[in-house]
């Protein structure tokens, strides 16, 4: 379970303070799909900056399954990383020139798992993602964005953290492939009840969602299940 | 991360970039490769002057004359131009200072040698029978002069190997021909086994006559040009030096040590002047390798350091996943210290290499011993811990926020 609880954020440049978040509250169940919406400049990157323990508020709490990570150092942020959070970006990040397992397997390096145990998890975790099994050894320059959107995604789930945070994981594709990411989302949302949020500024791809959060101007608008939501179906 | 992990990071992160990773080596490769040929190389030159010292003799002690004095005025011949030693001063030597094992007298100057249609310019040098053990000479055909003919006027020479081709060429063999210096007849007895060297002081281009012939027809005096002294070992050769030094200033009445009219050089005095200037050059040579290999090492840095701003949205998202400080500097430290060590590992192997084809070609006999090797093992490896730690840490301590939104 997530929960946040009065959280400011306030940037200083120099002697200009800038207040990105204006004391925000809400939580997320277990097994919940959230996006959480807003135009850019709203402070939704701070929120998700926060939720995904790469930064900590200025003042209020965040727990993050039952621990509060609101006033942790940067080391212990990176333990929290590791261990409970699986990150999901708008540019995807893969390696170069390195092979789809070896990107899947990297979360367990820092993790400290056993070498030996490491293939067979990086393999279930492209599996989960819709991978295709014959493009295991391929370099990631080699595949499409489709592609390179659901290794990240398996690279997210490998770990298999509390907490799948997606950062405008379909900015940089097409409707068409965008669909099929989203669709994995909501597979492993309902079959595998992975805990998903999803930052958009996009209301078509929020819709994807169960529930939408809507933040403007660092303050949360309006917080509501989704009226009308949107259903990949899987394909044959 | 284990050691293996980094091994194999490091591994795909050196060979994603093949061409600048192996442009990045070549550096620390000319550099290391070069101190250990320069050092080599020097190394090898010390010991081939020390042992061509050597041949000269072993446990050697040698005594000039000293400058020519006019009484009252300062007018200085140089030295070696007087005439101040005499066969009875190394007759005393031998007889009363201890830790002599044999004493050869020397008269030595240059002469036109002839032997039938031929001719040359040599050194003919005056001396007794002793002059083989005290040099270490040896007949490569023949005998050497002996002690009955060396004190009788016997008209026989020693022919250097150089001479002796010189005057005879390769057809005819020299033993029991004759030649003529200054009018006078002299059967060769002997030919000298080759010591090698040339130039001034070659010891392989000169005619040996018994010193009793020498001084009477040559200088038509009693006096001798140098003494050659050979100490029983090397351990009494100080002891020798000092012996025989206070020995002739007592026979020559001479108090005052620094008016003497005569000087004595150790062997081992020569060998460490020669050697302290090899040591210089093989101190600058090294020292300008030194330099090279520093320069490789900035190479790395400045690689590494391009490196880490490429690579700013890897750090950030090895950050984003859970990569502490310490797994991000291991990793970049690990690419800088294995180029390093690399280029270590092949610039001593080429380094070995050019020290064995100087060698091989016969250009000069080079060393090549374990410690440069270590040394530019250990300068490697440092090399890439001290060059690679800035990068590293710089890596390190980005702030993944900002590293991941890196364009």
């Amino acid at each position: 379970m997530i929960e946040i609880k009065n959280v400011k954020k306030v940037y200083k440049t120099g002697n200009v303070e800038f207040e990105a978040l204006h004391g925000v509250s809400f939580k997320v169940e277990d097994g919940e799909f959230v996006a959480i919406m807003g135009p850019s400049g709203s402070g939704k990157s701070t929120l998700m900056h926060i939720i995904g323990a790469l930064d900590t508020p200025t003042s209020g709490q965040y727990f993050l399954d039952g621990k509060d990570v609101s006033k942790l150092t940067d080391e212990e942020l990176a333990d929290i990383r590791r261990q409970k959070i699986g990150f999901v970006f708008q540019s995807f990040n893969l390696l170069p020139r390195t092979t789809v397992l070896r990107n899947v397997m990297l979360p367990l390096i820092y993790a400290g798992i056993p070498h030996e145990q490491r293939r067979p998890l990086a393999e279930k975790a492209l599996l989960a993602a819709g991978f295709d099994e014959t493009h295991f050894e391929h370099k990631s320059n080699e595949l499409s964005g489709g592609q390179i959107q659901r290794v990240a995604i398996a690279r997210a789930l490998v770990n298999d953290p509390v907490l799948i945070l997606a950062d405008e994981p379909t900015g940089n594709l097409d409707t068409k492939t965008g669909d099929i990411v989203l669709g994995t989302f909501q597979r492993l949302n309902k079959e595998h009840g992975r805990t998903i949020i999803l930052i958009t500024h996009e209301p078509d791809v929020a819709e994807y969602a169960d529930r939408i959060v809507f933040i403007r101007d660092g303050d949360i608008v309006s917080d509501s299940k989704t009226h009308k939501k949107k259903i990949v179906h899987p394909q044959k | 991360m284990t050691i293996q992990d980094i091994y194999e990071e490091t591994y795909t992160a050196l060979s994603a970039n093949k061409v600048r990773s192996s442009l990045t080596m070549l550096g620390i490769v000319i550099g290391i490769s070069s101190v250990i040929a320069m050092i080599s190389i020097g190394q090898g030159a010390q010991g081939s002057i020390q042992s061509s010292i050597q041949s000269l003799g072993s446990n050697l002690i040698m005594v000039t004359p000293g400058a020519q004095r006019t009484p009252g005025v300062a007018v200085s011949t140089g030295r070696g131009t007087a005439q101040s030693l005499t066969m009875d001063d190394a007759n005393a030597i031998a007889s009363s200072v201890s830790g002599v094992l044999s004493v050869a007298s020397e008269v030595s100057g240059r002469q036109q040698v002839t032997a039938r249609g031929t001719n040359t310019n040599t050194t003919v040098l005056g001396t007794n029978a002793s002059y083989s053990t005290v040099r270490n000479v040896n007949t490569a055909d023949g005998s050497f002069i002996t002690d009955a003919q060396s004190s009788s006027l016997a008209r026989v020479a020693v022919l250097g190997p150089t001479t002796a081709s010189d005057l005879f060429g390769s057809s005819t063999e020299p033993v029991g021909q004759t030649i003529t210096i200054k009018g006078m007849q002299f059967d060769v007895i002997g030919v000298l086994q080759s010591k090698g060297g040339s130039g001034f002081g070659n010891r392989d281009d000169m005619v040996i006559i018994p010193i009793a012939d020498a001084q009477k027809f040559l200088t038509g005096n009693q006096y001798v040009t140098t003494i050659d002294i050979a100490a029983v070992s090397s351990d009494v050769m100080t002891q020798v030096q000092a012996d025989v030094t206070s020995l002739l200033l007592d026979r020559h009445k001479i108090s005052d040590p620094t008016l003497a009219d005569f000087s004595t050089i150790n062997q081992s005095d020569i060998v460490s002047a020669a050697s302290s200037v090899v040591n210089t050059f093989t101190i600058l040579l090294g020292s300008v390798a030194g330099i090279s290999l520093l320069v490789g090492g900035i190479g790395i840095m400045n690689m590494m350091l391009t490196t880490v701003t490429e690579r700013t949205k890897e750090i950030g998202l090895r950050k984003a996943i859970g990569a502490k400080k310490k797994d991000i500097s291991t990793q970049f430290l690990a690419e800088a210290v294995t180029l390093t060590f690399l280029g270590g590992l092949i610039g001593i192997l080429l380094g070995a290499g050019v020290a064995y084809a100087f060698s091989y070609f016969g250009i000069i006999q080079t060393q090549i011993s374990i410690y440069p090797i270590l040394l530019a093992f250990g300068v490697s490896a440092g090399i890439g811990i001290i060059f690679g730690y800035y990068p590293a840490k710089r890596a390190a301590s980005l702030n993944p926020i900002e590293a991941l939104r890196y364009e």
